[in-house]
Order: structure tokens, then sequence, then C-alpha cells
């Protein structure tokens, strides 16, 4: 607890800057992330992560120096010539975006590595920190780093504060914006600016592959919570701020443990956290909903079951033994007690002896039910010229799904039909 | 005695892994799963880590199942993100491969002392080191270095997927839903492949990096999809831009005095740019003034 204190108000001010730092990346990468996130180009970072290295090598052999302005214009003017040449490669060529991406990547990657092991080989003494861009060097960090950070976050965010609302409707809507009148050439040079800068001043802190995790999963985590772009932004900086943190208070109290490679791990397990928690969007939740979806099925089939069994013998309140049921519907034994627990509960039947019986409330459901699979199919056959033989199949799964509002335009729309293709009667309520 | 020079045994490395990924990537391209490719090569570090720390030292017989089961796993994962929790298939691809390659990273600075591994080797190979790596069996076999059996290897077996499951892979390749109701389970092809570049990957990382596989897995196989039609031209293509360009770095590495397997693969990236020179050249008023009318 000290030492996180410690970091955080700058008792021990390395840290306190090494934090500072990955909070400046964590927050123009979520950033600038979404955008890239929702034009479907998640891997955009990772490809321009790639493609700086021979832009930061040239730089140094033509300025022969480390300067980090120097390294960043050359970081930036290669990573801006990998965007180009990966839209040419996809505007021009038959090569798909996803292998334009893989091979403009691997090849300016194999460049820098070209570049860099040229450089490491002349025997060059100020080289020694250009191999930091490969694996990053968070602890590594002083004053006039972070000082570059903080200023080019704070530009990056505010540019993309003032264009926001080109750069919605370029993520969602690409061809809108031309329609618009506004300069589609000019907005989309600036974003895919704004992604090379903040993927080359976030490298040297956390690395070549992990920045394009800084990119991504943020917003994938955030994606789970709110579908409003404004809540998205706020909600994928949050996560990425709390990775950096705990990312940076690790490193902090245990100095073998690279900073960059945790702060991925957190913001993962924070993303893993959110696809299977989060209400509604979560896969539990759909699981949950599916399983619950499942369950209606296997009741209403049950009732179904019942009410045809009472239709053919006319009379619907005498106990039927449970097999003939069982015969019908192809319930296993333990579904079977499951449904006799929960049926018996819910008052629709009345259960003793291996014999059931509807109740009038069971009797209903049963009853609109049936209803709705013979409306539907004398509407197939009707609207949509299905044949007779086709329709059964389709009213089985359909049955279970109309509303009470689209049950009364159907029957509206049907004018009441009395009976269903394979002239089985309609059981309407006593008052239709 | 003919003394095979390691000028001969490197070159020789570069074209078996070049051969292996090329034949690999023309598939790997045509199913738009390039970037899967991209992500498996990286998310083989934990697995390439774990089994280092198991065997103490570069061991294949350990690290090629790890592998084949890291790739499966990422592969499997990506696909359940996707499919499952209805994430963007580029986003998925993002999410599991940066996390895997985290967590590598995380148990190889941990265990750095007890890993005879660096990171950078991880990356981009030490090929150079290749030729000097040989079995001490005391038979003629000692002329021949370590890699080059694990490298030949794995390149007889994907020579042997690709023979004997030509048929399938084309037809999943080029229309998955018209293989689905022939019968053919593209999911087990899609998984069989997954697994030839997760172990291909790993043999080769000693040699060329796992970064600079993907340059070999992709850009031959990119330049020939622009240079013919039809699939086993492609294949052949690829594989001849795939030894041209081992012969090619390794020269214009000792020229300018830096990493063999990067100038490799930079030679690719020139083949690359000549094909689609090639490729435009055709598509303009002069090309097709040049070319012959179809009628």
């Amino acid at each position: 607890m000290q030492a996180l204190t410690d970091m955080l108000l700058f008792r021990d001010v390395t840290a306190g800057l090494v934090w500072v730092g990955c909070m400046c990346i964590a927050i123009s990468a979520s950033f600038i992330g979404t955008f890239t996130f929702l034009r479907k180009r998640s891997l955009l970072g990772d490809a321009i992560a790639h493609a700086i290295l021979p832009g930061v090598c040239l730089a140094f052999l033509v300025t022969a120096t480390k300067e980090p302005w120097a390294l960043l214009i050359g970081a930036f003017i290669s990573g801006w010539i990998s965007v180009f040449c990966m839209d040419w490669i996809v505007k021009y060529t038959p090569i798909k975006p996803d292998t334009a991406t893989g091979i403009v990547l691997s090849v300016f990657f194999a460049l820098g590595i070209l570049l860099l092991t040229y450089i490491q080989q002349s025997g060059n003494a100020a080289q020694s920190g250009l191999h930091h861009f490969l694996f990053g060097k968070a602890a590594a960090m002083q004053q006039a780093d972070v000082q570059f950070l903080g200023w080019l976050t704070l530009g990056i965010v505010g540019i993309g504060i003032l264009f926001f609302r080109a750069f919605k409707v370029l993520s969602f809507q690409g061809a809108f914006v031309a329609s618009l009148g506004w300069p589609v050439r000019t907005i989309e040079f600036l974003l895919s600016s704004l992604t090379v800068l903040t993927v080359a001043a976030g490298i040297q802190a956390v690395g070549v592959v992990l920045m394009a995790a800084l990119l991504v999963t943020p917003v994938a985590a955030a994606r789970f919570w709110t579908y409003r772009l404004p809540v998205l932004i706020l909600l994928a900086v949050a996560f990425s701020v709390v990775s950096g943190t705990v990312g940076a208070y690790i490193s902090y109290v245990a100095p073998a443990m690279p900073t960059g490679p945790w702060i991925v791990a957190v913001v993962s397990v924070l993303a893993f956290l959110s696809f299977y928690l989060a209400p509604k969007t979560g896969i539990l939740a759909k699981q949950w909903r599916h399983r619950q979806y499942m369950q209606k099925i296997r009741e209403e089939n049950f009732l179904k079951a019942l009410y045809h069994h009472g239709e053919a013998h006319l009379r619907f309140d005498d106990p039927v033994a449970l097999t003939t049921i069982q015969a019908k519907t192809g319930d296993a034994p333990a579904v079977l007690k499951n449904l006799m627990r929960v049926l018996s509960r819910k008052q629709w039947i009345k259960h003793s002896d291996g014999m059931v019986c509807l109740t009038p409330e069971g009797k209903r459901v049963g009853q609109r039910i049936t209803k709705l699979h013979r409306l539907w199919e004398v509407y197939l056959t009707r609207y949509a010229g299905v044949a007779d033989d086709q329709v059964h199949h389709e009213a089985e799964d359909i049955e279970h799904l109309i509303t009470p509002e689209l049950e009364q335009k159907l029957e509206a729309l049907l004018a009441f039909p009395q009976t269903d293709p394979h002239d089985k009667k309609i059981p309407y309520d006593n008052h239709q | 005695m003919i003394t095979i020079s390691s000028e001969f045994w490197i070159i020789c490395t570069g074209a078996f892994v070049a051969l292996s990924c090329a034949l690999l990537g023309c598939f790997l391209m045509l199913r738009k799963m390039a970037l899967v490719a991209d992500a498996i090569s990286h998310a083989v570090l934990p697995g390439i880590v774990i089994a280092y720390l198991f065997s103490g030292q570069r061991n294949d017989a350990v690290m090629i199942p790890v592998a084949a089961a890291s790739g499966l796993f990422t592969t499997w994962l990506i696909d359940r993100l996707h499919s499952k929790g209805n994430i963007q298939s580029d986003a998925s691809i993002g999410v599991t491969f940066t996390w895997m390659f985290a967590v590598g990273v995380i148990i190889l600075s941990v265990f750095a002392s007890d890993v005879d591994l660096d990171q950078d080797c991880v990356l981009y190979g030490d090929i150079v080191f290749i030729p000097f790596d040989t079995p001490h069996t005391g038979t003629w076999l000692d002329a021949i270095p370590k890699a080059i059996f694990s490298l030949l290897a794995v390149l007889v077996l994907n020579i042997v997927l690709i023979v004997l499951g030509y048929r399938s892979l084309q037809v999943s390749s080029f229309d998955p839903i018209f293989a689905a109701t022939s019968g053919i389970s593209v999911v087990f092809w899609n998984y069989l492949l997954m697994a030839h570049v997760s172990v291909t990957t790993v043999v080769s990382f000693n040699a060329v990096g796992a970064i600079l596989v993907v340059a070999m897995i992709l850009v031959p196989s990119a330049a020939a999809y622009l240079l013919t039609h039809s699939l086993p031209k492609m294949l052949v293509l690829a594989s001849g831009f795939g030894v041209a360009s081992s012969v090619g770095g390794y020269y214009l590495a000792s020229a300018i005095n830096s990493s063999i397997s990067a100038a490799m693969a930079v030679c690719l990236g020139v083949f690359l740019l000549l094909s689609i020179g090639w490729y435009r050249l055709k598509k303009s008023k002069f090309g097709r003034r040049l070319a012959p009318i179809h009628l």
C-alpha cells in the first residue's frame, strides 16, 4: 500500500514518472484505438508498431543522435508510409486487406531489423538504447521523456475532441462523410496520423507487440458495457488507466517484472471479465438467456402435447399417463421430473402418481401455442407460397416466438381462419 | 570428402523455412487467415518458454507438441471470442495474441535465469549459428547441422499435408460453403493448417525468428497470387520466391554485415514489389495493348 501511494504521489520520483508516462500512453492509445476498432481495423496498431522500426533506425543513421524528436519524426514518417502502402495495395491490387496488413507489417519490420542489426554491428556506441524500441523499457523513462509524452497526449486527445464529430461519422458511416461535403481524405489522413503518432510515442515504453494491445483490448472490453460512443471512449480510457497504474505498480514493487507486459496482462484480464460477465452482452448472460429460452420451449411443448391429447379425446381435464405425453415430446426422464416440478409450481398442471392433468390456466397456454402454430401454417401457405407439407417444422419453431401484439396482427391479417392447411381446427378463445 | 560450407547450410536452412512457409501461406492467404498466422507466430512464445523451462534447453521433442498445442489453443480462443462473444474478428485476434505474448514475456522475465532464451532470439532468430550446432552421433550425420534435420522433417510434413489434403484444402479455401455441403470439414482443415503453422513457426524460430516466419508465410504467396490464377502454379511460384530470397538474403546480409534472416525477408519484399509492378503493368493501357485478346 505504501508503495502504491509512493508512486502515485511522487514520493518516489522515478516510480511516479513511470506511472505518469504509462498513463499518457494508456490514455492516447485507448482514445485513438476506439476509432480504429470501430472502423474494424484493430490490427492497424500492430502493423504500425512493427512498421515504425525502419524509420527509427534511419532517423538515427541520418541524425547520428537518439534525440526523441528525431526518432519520433522518423517513426512517424515510416509508420505513415506503411499505412499508405496498406491502403494502396488494397486499392490497386487484388490482395485482400488482412494479407496487405500482414505483408506491410512483416516487410517493414524486417527492414527495420536489417537496419537495426547493421547499426549494432557497426559498433556505434550511441546506438545502445535503440534496442528498447523493440521491447520497451518503461522503467527507463525520465522527466524529459514523460513531459514529452504528456504534451503529445494532450495534443492527440485535443485534436481528437476537436474533430470528434468528423471521426465519429467516419468510423460508423464512412461513405456518408463525403455526402456531407466534408473533406474525407483530410479526415482520414488526420485519424491515421494520430494513430501513427500514438503508436510511435508509446512503443518506447511498452514495446512493439504490446502497443497493439493498448489500442485494441480496452475498447474491446468497453464495448461490452455500452453502445454509446462518448461512454465507450471514457470506459476504454478508464480500463487502460487502471491497467497502466497496476502495471506500473507491479514493476515498481518487483523490479524484475517488465511493465508493458503486465499492463497488457491486466487489461486483458479486464477484457476477458467483460466478455464473460457483462450483463446482456456477456457470454454468460447470453448462455443464461439461451437456457431460459430452451426451458420455455420445453414447457410450452409439454402443454401443447397435453392439449393435443385433450383435442383427440375431446376432454381436457382427464388425467393422462405421463408416459403417453413423454412419447410425444421425447423428453428425457430427468427433464420430465424438472418439468413436473416447474409446471406444478406455475399451476399449469396437476400431477400425481404418474398421471398428469391440465389446469384451466395450463389449457389456455397449450391452446394458445396450438393456435399460433396453426395460424402460422396458414400464413406460410397463403402469403409465403410454402407447400402444405413444408410448413410444420417452421411453425414448430415460430409458435414460441409470437408475441401477443403479433398474435393480434396475424389474426386480423388472416381474418380468423377456422382450419389450418392440414384441416385441423384452429382453437380460438370463446369470445372469438 | 566434400566439406559443405556453412554458407550453404545457412542458405539451405533459409530455403527449407521459406518452402514450408510458402506452401502453408498460399492456403492461409486464400482463406483470409493471414492475421491469424501472424497471431500464432506471436502466441507460441509462452509455449516455447514453458517448453524451455521443462527441458532446460532447446528440445524439439518437447517444444513441438507444446507449440502445436498453443497454436491450436490460440485458434480456438480467437474463434470462440468471435463466435460466442460476438467480437469482431480483427479484435478477437488482437486481444488473444497480445495477451498470450505478454504472458510469455512475463514468464521469460521471471525465469530468465533458468531459460536459455533471449527475447531477441525469439523475435528474429540467429541463423548464423545454425551450421555450427551439429549432432554428435559419430557418423556422417555430424556434417549436417541439427536444425536441418528438424526443418527438413517439418518441410516433409507440410508437403505431405498439401499432397494428401490438396482437394480438401483447395475446396475449403475457395468455397467453404460448398466444402461443407460436400462433407469436407472446414473446421478440421482450419485447425490442421493452424497446427502446421504453429509447428513450423516453432521449429523455425531459432533460425529466422517468429516474426520473420510471418513474412515468409505471407509475402511469397501474395507475390505469386498476383502472377497466376492457378493454385498449383501459385504454390510453385511462392516456393520459388522463397528459395530465391534465401539466396539473395544471404548475400545482401553479407554485403552490409547485418541480420541474414531480416535480409531474406527484405528480399521477399523486393520480389513482391516487382510482382506488384508487373501486375500493374499488365493492367495498364500499355500492358493491355500487349496482351492477346481472348475471344
